[in-house]
């Protein structure tokens, strides 16, 4: 059964539609690049599936469970419920800059755990606890054990992407979605989170990514999804779609 | 002579603090409110803020200080007059219950109802500047509403508004001394005494050192808070 399931979703700004009917499905495990020129839609794609952005029409479906579907009502708890599936990092960071990396990474498990236990104090520390623990153990894997305690500000553009990935991981999410994570990056530190996101895959994390960067997309994706119009216009393997690309479309954006 | 004036000077700069105090006290959460009003979604209430917010700031405090002062006792008395000429009903007899305010009081409301629209357009301000992409990051971590306002959202809009904040708040230092147009006895009225009374000018003049004491604590005070926020940039 397929981890994720997007069906015939449609969304419009205004008069203009965005979304004119997104098909895909994904495996565990499996990663998928958008790509795309600007105005294709990927990135409002990424929103709905989000939640930032609510669909107009379509379906959406994980674990064949159907967790969207157009015209239903979506209560605040459903709502939570929905985002928690999904683990979002956006092409500016957005990290929170008032708080260190730790407290950044920790903040929204807090959060959900003092919801959750409310006037159980002993569980409540014993959470934050694992909470803590499971964040050092992310910013190790992200490899800024030695920033902990850093706030966003003195970081790179590079390391704030990896806190934000940690920050992301720190709730457990079924799929990971990447808007663009490199394109605020300067060139030269595109690879630190590049090279992070290829340790994610090695470790079975389901991913959605929309990137401008070709070569990373052919080497680390299962698949591929070239958007073009509100639609996908082609998708496939890398190698079906980057050296045998069949719609005059992808060969031009191609040849970019 | 000169202990004489600056025991009578405190005594009225006592008053000064007090209304300066307590206006901060009310008008600080008012302005959040009517901040939240004039943000709000529903358009009717948007625009009764703002048409609120305008009379407030498109007219001077010193008239708003006579209207609130005065105004009541204008109703009751047209009331009572309405009634004497034969006019019944709950309405106009309630109308008729209305009585000059306390000083004090009148010049309290006025004052918190002024600061609370300007506070308002500095925490519109605060919050509208926050980039959108700090509310989506609360939104896919699954945060509430108000969890985003409270964790996330709060404190820069705070490290925003400090320097506005201040310049109002040392404005409203200075603002006290309008109280003085209905009587309440504040440092300037004190110091007017001893023109009156003792055909004395030097204890008006002597009030600025009160004033500019207090607003250098102020500065100090404002210098701390913002640099007590310097380690983080938003």
């Amino acid at each position: 059964m397929a981890e994720l399931e997007i069906k015939n979703l449609h969304k419009k700004f205004g008069k203009t539609k965005v979304l004119k009917g997104i098909d895909f499905s994904l495996e565990k495990g499996e990663v998928v690049s958008i790509i795309g020129s600007s105005g294709s839609g990927k990135t409002t794609l990424l929103r709905c599936i989000n939640f930032l952005e609510i669909a107009d029409e379509g379906e959406i479906k994980v674990d064949g469970n159907t967790i969207f579907k157009s015209g239903e009502n979506i209560t605040s708890k459903k709502m939570q419920e929905m985002q928690l599936l999904f683990g979002m990092v956006f092409q500016n960071f957005n990290l929170f800059p008032q708080y260190t990396v730790l407290e950044n990474i920790m903040l929204a498990p807090k959060l959900h755990a003092k919801q959750k236990y409310k006037n159980d104090f002993k569980m409540k520390k014993e959470a934050v606890e694992n909470i803590r623990q499971q964040a050092l153990t992310l910013l190790e894997r992200v490899g800024l054990t030695d920033k902990k305690d850093n706030y966003p500000c003195q970081l790179s553009g590079g390391q704030q992407q990896r806190v934000a990935i940690a920050r992301a991981l720190a709730l457990n999410p079924k799929i990971l979605c990447f808007d663009e994570p490199t394109s605020a990056l300067d060139p030269e530190l595109t690879g630190e989170v590049l090279n992070v996101i290829r340790g994610l895959k090695n470790s079975d994390t389901t991913m959605i990514v929309v990137t401008h960067e070709m070569e990373f997309a052919k080497e680390v994706s299962d698949k591929i999804i070239f958007m073009a119009d509100g639609i996908i216009a082609e998708e496939g393997t890398p190698s079906q779609l980057m050296d045998n690309p069949k719609t005059e479309r992808l060969i031009n954006f191609l040849q970019k | 002579m000169f202990l004489e004036v600056t025991k009578q000077l405190c005594i009225g700069f006592g008053m000064t603090l007090k209304l300066f105090s307590l206006t901060l006290l009310f008008s600080l959460p008012l302005g959040l409110i009517i901040s939240f009003g004039s943000m709000s979604k529903f358009k009717p209430l948007k625009w009764f803020t703002k048409v609120f917010v305008w009379i407030i700031r498109g007219t001077p405090l010193m008239l708003q200080l006579i209207v609130i002062y005065f105004g009541p006792g204008l109703i009751g008395a047209w009331a009572q007059g309405q009634i004497a000429n034969g006019s019944t009903g709950a309405f106009i007899n309630f109308m008729a219950t209305f009585k000059v305010f306390d000083r004090f009081a009148a010049v309290l409301i006025a004052f918190v109802i002024n600061y609370a629209c300007y506070f308002s357009e500095i925490y519109r301000g605060g919050i509208e500047s926050i980039p959108v992409g700090q509310y989506e990051a609360g939104q896919v971590l699954g945060m509430t509403k108000s969890q985003i306002f409270f964790k996330v959202v709060l404190l820069q809009v705070i490290k925003r508004i400090v320097p506005p904040m201040s310049n109002e708040i040392i404005t409203l230092v200075k603002d006290t001394s309008l109280a003085r147009i209905i009587a309440v006895y504040e440092i300037i009225w004190s110091a007017q005494v001893f023109i009156k009374q003792a055909g004395l000018l030097w204890p008006l003049f002597y009030t600025g050192a009160f004033y500019l004491a207090f607003s250098g604590l102020l500065t100090i005070l404002f210098g701390y808070i913002e640099k007590k926020m310097d380690y983080f940039r938003s």
